[in-house]
């Protein structure tokens, strides 16, 4: 299809000589001259078209993103109509020990997941990329954790994880192990929050980076080996810098998703041991629908808004506006 | 390849619990096939319910994939072809709702499912989860809609073709494999969801799978390969779509990332 646009412009420019010009070269076949008319418009979609899922979407999305901020003023059980309450959510929000916790977890978490998750993610895609022979087999075996639900997997690791039924505490003291109750302590059920969380969206991200190291022109490589780079120095020196854009969206993806572990964490720890794994979403579902306390809870839940649109726009703005911006220029 | 043990050797673990006898499944050990494998748990497990969850969730499922895809191409198709000027900052606004968390503002949709007097129907659960999935959808099909080339639309347009026949006729016809991504997608979405059924439903009747399994976790505690052939057996049907429709979405997975 290239060329397209440029045929089409000089037809446009020159409808007259067109016949004239072609002439000569008779054995071409010749472009219906009904193309030369401008039909442009005709037919193109008013954008009435685009309103039914607007309005769907704006009712179920973005107006509860304006009614949360309105609710985190309100006192509100869940029964009855919500009472203005102006800022005393907040002002409570901002003093309580539990909530601060739970931020510095969330920041935590988020940290930790990307470290974790986006090199294997990367070199995994990367490797998927490629031309291996097994390689269709395990990308298979690889996308099976993207197939199971969050709880799912949750209740799965729950399971192999179980101190006195699973398959740890039958392993854990053969390999030496004292105590094989991971999710019984601070530190190792937060790990374990972090390991479980990649080892589902791990897949995810490599199936991402697989596309964008798809598109890399292998021309690139070649003219690499033939400056005698190797595979090191090619991994370096093109893959990186040609899957920015494919790390910006992962990356905006991954944190963003960092902070809706909400139904691993309730499965897997149920926040716990004491509130040691209470990221700010789980904080939210147990003030809003636990307590009851839904106007608290919206005070929280608004903080999670602002803050995964504020990360997702300036991860975005960061690296030049990344794909987002890119999807749209195509235009 | 360590990658494969870390996927591989917790699934193996998995499959081959559902085939041990709850009161062998610790003194035998994990990793060894069962020496007296049954299907037991299948039994029981379907026994509990599980049917029921499973028909649920179906039905959700298949109304949340109609909704996205009639609302996603009709959108779609009027961000790629229409010259009106909001349909850009229309898109634009989907884009930012990827952002959104459905966690963020799961009260304010309570109220509104509340207040609709949707609230503890299944009904209650698709209006959401198809509204959360929208914006990757149109992230997918504004792409595979944009390679429609710009001359079989000139060709519509010159038989006489009005928007609504150029959409039939042509669009959607073309963006086929953006569709079934898109359709492969939000069924993904719907089956998995959990956060919805758990806020907007209360009965046992209108139970989904993912709260299914979640309230068998406490009363299963014990018998573990019995919870785990309920996992099991929920995923089945989503096996069967993968295995149906794999290309398309692998393929739509991979090109929200593109570039």
């Amino acid at each position: 299809m290239t060329g397209t646009d440029t045929s089409e412009t000089s037809m446009r420019a020159l409808p007259q000589n067109r016949p004239a010009r072609s002439g000569p070269a008779p054995a071409a076949p010749a472009p219906s001259p009904r193309r030369a008319r401008p039909v442009r418009h005709v037919g193109r979609p008013g954008g009435a078209w685009a309103l039914p899922a607007l309005l769907y979407f704006g009712v179920f999305a973005a107006l509860p993103m304006v009614l949360v901020a309105y609710l985190s003023l309100t006192s509100w059980g869940g029964l009855g109509t919500p009472e203005f309450i102006g800022l005393e959510n907040w002002s409570r929000l901002v003093e309580d020990p539990v909530m601060r916790r739970a931020v510095w977890l969330s920041l935590v978490l988020t940290v930790l997941n990307w470290i974790v998750q986006t090199p294997i993610a990367l070199l995994l895609g990367v490797w998927a990329a490629g031309p291996q022979r097994n390689r269709a087999v395990l990308s298979a075996v690889f996308f099976l954790p993207l197939l199971l639900s969050s709880a799912a997997i949750a209740i799965i690791w729950r399971a192999l994880l179980d101190p006195n039924f699973g398959p740890l505490a039958w392993l854990g003291p053969r390999l030496g192990l004292e105590s094989v109750d991971v999710l019984g302590g601070p530190t190792s059920a937060f790990a374990m929050i972090v390991f479980v969380t990649a080892w589902q969206f791990i897949p995810l991200h490599m199936l991402l980076y697989q596309g964008g190291a798809r598109q890399i022109p292998a021309s690139l490589y070649e003219a690499a080996r033939i400056d005698g780079a190797g595979m090191l120095r090619s991994f370096w020196h093109i893959t990186l810098p040609q899957l920015r854009h494919t790390v910006t969206t992962s990356s905006v993806l991954m944190v963003v998703g960092s902070l809706t572990y909400f139904d691993t964490v309730l499965i897997l720890t149920g926040g716990g041991p004491g509130t040691d794994t209470t990221i700010v979403p789980f904080l939210m579902y147990r003030a809003g629908f636990r307590s009851w306390e839904l106007g608290y809870a919206s005070a929280i839940a608004f903080t999670l808004v602002v803050v995964a649109t504020v990360i997702a726009l300036l991860l975005v703005r960061f690296t030049g506006f990344g794909t987002m911006r890119s999807t749209r220029e195509g235009l | 390849m360590l990658w494969l043990a870390v996927v591989g050797v917790p699934l193996y673990a998995l499959l081959v619990a559902t085939f041990q006898r709850s009161e062998n499944y610790t003194s035998e050990g994990p990793l060894t096939p069962p020496s007296d494998p049954t299907l037991h748990n299948y039994a029981t497990a379907i026994e509990n319910g599980l049917l029921g969850f499973v028909l649920n969730t179906a039905i959700v499922t298949l109304a949340v994939v109609v909704i996205v895809v009639a609302l996603s191409a009709t959108a779609g198709y009027a961000v790629v072809r229409s010259r009106t000027r909001w349909t850009n900052g229309v898109f634009r606004a989907f884009l930012l709702g990827l952002a959104i968390p459905s966690q963020a503002v799961i009260i304010p949709v309570y109220l509104i499912i509340v207040e609709m007097g949707l609230y503890d129907s299944l009904t209650a659960i698709v209006l959401p989860t198809a509204a959360f999935a929208l914006p990757v959808c149109m992230l997918i099909l504004v792409g595979s809609m944009r390679d429609i080339s710009e001359e079989l639309y000139e060709a519509m347009a010159l038989d006489g073709a009005g928007s609504v026949r150029t959409f039939v006729q042509l669009v959607v016809p073309l963006s086929r494999p953006g569709l079934s991504t898109v359709a492969v997608y939000s069924a993904l979405q719907a089956w998995n969801g959990f956060l919805f059924p758990l806020i907007l439903t209360q009965s046992y009747d209108k139970r989904l799978i993912t709260m299914g399994l979640f309230e068998f976790q406490g009363e299963y505690r014990v018998d573990v390969p019995g919870l785990l052939t309920a996992v099991v057996l929920s995923t089945v049907p989503l096996f069967i779509v993968y295995l149906v429709a794999r290309r398309s979405l692998v393929a739509g997975l991979m090109g929200v990332g593109g570039k």
